[in-house]
């Protein structure tokens, strides 16, 4: 695997994590803009839990026991963040992230703002392989009653909670599980690239993150993962397009395509890339078309 | 006397100074089907409303099978054995409909391990065998994996229903049901709904449609202007001079004067 192929594989992986992270509330109807604030938590407790200034620990230790953190944080903010709706819950959710970055940057022990060294490093086998587990989590969750309850809150709540749904708690539940997943994002990050700095987690981060999923489509758990692999190698496939073309303004000015297209998307997909018809229909074709090969082979 | 699986006692309910309900009491026989009549505004939905706890009571007392829910949260009167269905169809969109249907499950699925099985992804398990034999029994075995959105009005009517069902209560209220169906789709959901009744299930019906009332329903309570005016058997209802001047009004009394009372 060349270097750049790896390099771009790592981006993805960790776009994945951190889309499912927001796509849990969002299938909800919850839209967390605050995804940069878990990453830095996960990045810099498991960092800290494994480095020898802090607690030394092993790495698979840190990470669970960063998760374990972060979701405790998730769990208590998300009571008072929950009582929020639609655009001020985005608000709130982004202060958050603010307010995370803030301390982080300020805290002498955790570098400061030059950022801190992690110790161990996690391979690329190790990124690929949490990412993967991630994938197979969720689709399992969202499979789940709970999973059921959270759609049908995002649908509509009122009716849920006539059925006994308890929509307080499945929205806590997502809320905290997706903040677990994010700070499992960070910790991998701080662990792969062997160094963690607030500022890269930022609130273009999170909005990049929301638009992953967003963009995906909350309807189904195939949503994320689209969003996210779409977002990570389309602007590479820009990039590369522009350097075959050897124009430099090309090059330059992708990101304006990549915009534009992001519009156009909104436009045409407007329930996301990936709707629930759609997933029906593919479903339908591939049952179709092995039908239709076992009649061919008879 | 047979037992009664619903009595509301004097309930009251306002909204800022416009008194909706005032002072309304009726009981509800087991295994009735009971209509609750009355021309538009005469609070109705309201009553209903209070009935599965989408805003509070002002005063009285709701009691179903015997324990007063008057003071319980809506999530938690589906537990108590009560179901409903909607004016304006409230399915979920994005689930199909054995989906749906799942979700009037999810009240008996107590366990965390209930809450944490897979329905989705193991595709014979007991649930959704359920729910599909469900949607079969009310002759709606055609659609179980189709997004509810894509499917016909008066079939979205009859999933509400089965959804419903599946909560296994022992009082259904709806609203509405027959409301903006054709008689081919009036006729069918008459059928589903005696079928429900024939399971022992009560139900307790809001509608404007007299002709669906006289057909399908054996007791009904007539309110207007909040009160409870009239109740009786459909027939006695037909013959009742309150109940025709409060659709019609009459020579003597004007309808203006009805307004006034309630002001």
């Amino acid at each position: 695997m060349s270097g750049y192929i790896e390099a771009q594989l790592i981006i993805l992986c960790l776009s994945v994590i951190y889309a499912y992270a927001i796509f849990l509330p969002a299938a909800s109807g919850q839209l967390n803009l605050g995804a940069a604030g878990f990453i830095t938590l996960g990045a810099y407790t498991s960092g800290w839990l494994n480095g020898s200034d802090g607690l030394g620990l092993p790495m698979a230790l840190s990470i669970v026991l960063s998760m374990a953190f972060v979701g405790a944080i998730g769990f208590a903010i998300s009571l008072p963040i929950l009582r929020t709706r639609g655009v001020y819950m985005v608000l709130a959710t982004f202060a958050f992230a603010e307010v995370v970055s803030g301390i982080a940057i300020n805290m002498e022990f955790l570098g400061g703002a030059a950022g801190m060294p992690v110790d161990a490093h996690a391979p690329v086998e190790v990124v690929v392989g949490v990412a993967i587990a991630v994938v197979l989590f969720c689709f399992y969750f969202m499979s789940t009653r709970l999973g059921l309850a959270l759609r049908s809150i995002h649908d509509d709540e009122s009716v849920s909670l006539l059925f006994g749904v308890n929509v307080r708690t499945a929205r806590v539940v997502a809320f905290t599980v997706g903040g677990m997943l994010a700070g499992l994002g960070g910790a991998i990050y701080g662990h792969h690239y062997n160094y963690v700095e607030a500022q890269t987690f930022n609130v273009l981060l999170s909005i990049y993150i929301l638009l992953y999923v967003l963009l995906g489509g909350t309807q189904t758990a195939w949503g994320p993962l689209v969003g996210a692999a779409f977002f990570t190698v389309l602007p590479e496939i820009f990039r590369q397009f522009a350097v075959e073309m050897g124009s430099d303004w090309l090059a330059d000015s992708r990101f304006i395509f990549f915009g534009m297209f992001i519009v156009l998307m909104m436009v045409v997909r407007p329930e996301g890339v990936v709707t629930r018809t759609m997933q029906d229909r593919c479903a339908g074709y591939l049952s179709g078309r092995r039908a239709r090969t076992v009649a061919a082979g008879e | 006397m047979a037992e009664n699986v619903l009595a509301v006692a004097g309930l009251h309910k306002s909204f800022g100074g416009l008194k909706v309900i005032d002072d309304v009491s009726f009981d509800v026989e087991r295994g009735s089907r009971t209509a609750l009549i009355g021309p538009n505004g005469a609070g109705k939905t309201t009553i209903f409303n209070l009935l599965s706890g989408v805003y509070p009571a002002d005063a009285g007392t709701v009691v179903l099978a015997g324990s007063d829910i008057t003071e319980i949260p809506s999530k938690d009167r589906v537990l108590h054995g009560m179901s409903r269905s909607f004016q304006n169809i409230r399915l979920m969109p994005h689930l199909s409909t054995v989906e749906n249907v799942m979700l009037g499950q999810h009240a008996r699925a107590h366990s965390l391990r209930d809450l944490l099985f897979p329905l989705g992804l193991i595709s014979r398990n007991r649930w959704r065998a359920e729910a599909e034999a469900a949607l079969e029994n009310a002759g709606l075995g055609t659609h179980p994996g189709e997004v509810v959105a894509n499917l016909p009005y008066g079939v979205q009517k009859r999933i509400e229903v089965v959804r419903a069902m599946v909560s296994r209560p022992e009082l259904l209220l709806l609203d509405e049901p027959a409301a903006g169906l054709n008689d081919v789709e009036t006729r069918q959901l008459q059928e589903l709904l005696e079928q429900v009744s024939e399971s022992g299930v009560t139900i307790l019906v809001v509608e404007h449609d007299m002709h669906f009332v006289r057909n399908l329903c054996n007791h009904v309570v007539v309110l207007n202007f909040g009160r409870k005016i009239f109740e009786g058997s459909p027939e006695e209802v037909h013959r009742s001079p309150v109940v025709l001047e409060a659709y019609l009004g009459t020579e003597e009394t004007a309808p203006g004067e009805n307004v006034a009372d309630a002001s």
